[in-house]
């Protein structure tokens, strides 16, 4: 008796360090490719919120990272990225949160020029209804386009709502709670980049091309 | 011999099918089927695993004792989803952001443990495989079928985001069949999917039905042979 246990429990363990062993060898293997997928996707995003002529450093390599809970998100350590045309800073991307979706978190990456203007919102994960609040998504509908060019200052605060609340931005049939989360923190995550300008351009960078930088996404 | 091929073709895609008969992986079948490809990826997924585990099953059969064999399924099934999942993380990145979750708990898609304890803890290797392999495909093909349903009525497309899962060049294949302002709601959210599995079991029962009565017609002429092939197919 006990030594059928003895010996089914190495037969188990056998079989653990096996599977683990095999697990291990496959995300060694695809470690590198995963890294370099989730950098690409990253970079594809900053290009298509910053556009070409804002930015001639490696976005996705220059970043400060900040808390706010108030005007960012709950969510700790947010990424500012910088874009920089002849050495000067130009643009930023920022990462924002609204809380206040219709189910769960909206996480957003908000491009602003150094003036307050957006220059790209891109919606980066959501669980709203599909067919209804997922038309943030610009994948299925171009309503994240509408905050182009919009500039967000103190006196043009109450124009950042949607349509039914006043403001300048469009809401959906059957559903507003969505659209009027986003716009709200937009507004916000502007806002954020416009009070902290001096502190987030002279800040050190944090995501020069580094592991620590490759832990925290994984860490995501 | 090749009978058994046959015969394991003719179980996992039709009459034993995973999904329609035995009802089992229901979760995520329902859960990922809003498209057509969303469907093919995780069915892809699911075939890769069932034939990882069941020849890994069946190579260690003999020396795996009675009384410990289901953990060590689990942890055979365990180890091959978190391969699959990590080469989808690696090659296929958009699909694996799409799919989400739902490759984790294929872990706890009955199908698979079914067949490692059913067939492939019995039967040697190139059958185990290849039972994994239709059982797989026999998934597979609902995921598909019930996709292409929910995705036509729901938002009027096909193969939308092919793209996702072959690369680029497939982009071409996405056909619009109509173009509706409003997506139809209910084909795209939960009851849509129980409504649709519940359409195709209930064609599947009634092709089973009609094949049946159309063989009860000819049996009558039939019946001095009858007795010949029943023994011959035992």
């Amino acid at each position: 008796m006990i030594r059928n246990i003895g010996k089914n429990g190495a037969i188990l363990a056998a079989f653990a360090i096996l599977t683990t062993l095999l697990i291990v060898l496959t995300s060694l293997a695809t470690d590198s490719t995963i890294t370099q997928q989730q950098q690409s996707k990253l970079r594809q995003t900053l290009n298509t919120v910053i556009p070409a002529n804002l930015h001639e450093n490696d976005i996705a390599a220059n970043c400060v990272i900040v808390t706010d809970a108030q005007l960012l998100g709950p969510s700790a350590n947010r990424r500012i990225y910088r874009a920089s045309v002849n050495g000067e800073y130009v643009a930023m991307a920022i990462e924002a949160t609204a809380p206040d979706g219709y189910s769960g978190d909206i996480d957003l990456l908000v491009g602003t020029r150094l003036d307050g203007t957006v220059t790209g919102v891109r919606v980066l994960s959501h669980r709203e209804t599909p067919g209804l609040g997922d038309k943030i998504d610009a994948s299925i509908s171009d309503w994240i386009l509408a905050f182009n060019g919009k500039r967000y200052s103190d006196e043009s605060r109450s124009r950042w709502a949607v349509k039914k609340d006043g403001g300048q931005f469009d809401q959906f049939t059957g559903a507003t709670i969505t659209p009027r989360a986003v716009v709200s923190a937009v507004a916000r995550a502007v806002q954020f980049g416009q009070q902290n300008q001096s502190e987030l351009l002279q800040a050190e960078n944090n995501c020069a091309l580094d592991t620590d930088h490759e832990d925290n996404a994984h860490a995501q | 011999m090749h009978n058994e091929y046959r015969e394991l073709s003719w179980q996992g895609l039709w009459k034993n099918n995973a999904a329609l008969v035995q009802l089992l992986g229901l979760c995520p079948l329902l859960a990922v089927t809003s498209t057509t490809i969303n469907g093919l990826g995780l069915g892809l997924a699911t075939t890769l695993v069932l034939i990882g585990s069941n020849t890994t099953v069946s190579l260690v059969r003999n020396l795996v004792p009675n009384e410990i064999r289901i953990p060590i399924f689990v942890m055979v099934i365990a180890g091959f989803v978190t391969i699959t999942q990590l080469l989808m993380n690696a090659f296929t990145y958009d699909l694996y952001l799409a799919l989400g979750i739902f490759i984790p708990l294929i872990v706890t898609n009955c199908a698979i443990i079914g067949r490692a304890e059913a067939y492939a803890s019995k039967n040697p290797v190139h059958y185990a495989a290849f039972d994994g392999l239709m059982m797989g495909l026999g998934f597979t093909s609902v995921l598909v079928l019930l996709g292409a349903l929910r995705e036509v009525l729901g938002y009027g497309t096909l193969l939308a985001g092919a793209d996702r899962l072959f690369g680029d060049w497939a982009s071409v294949l996405t056909v619009s069949v109509y173009h509706a302002d409003s997506a139809f709601l209910l084909a795209i959210l939960p009851p849509g999917a129980f409504l649709g599995m519940g359409l195709l079991i209930a064609l599947k029962n009634a092709l089973d039905n009609r094949i049946e009565k159309m063989f009860a017609q000819q049996q009558p002429e039939k019946t001095v042979t009858r007795a010949r092939v029943t023994t011959e197919s035992n």
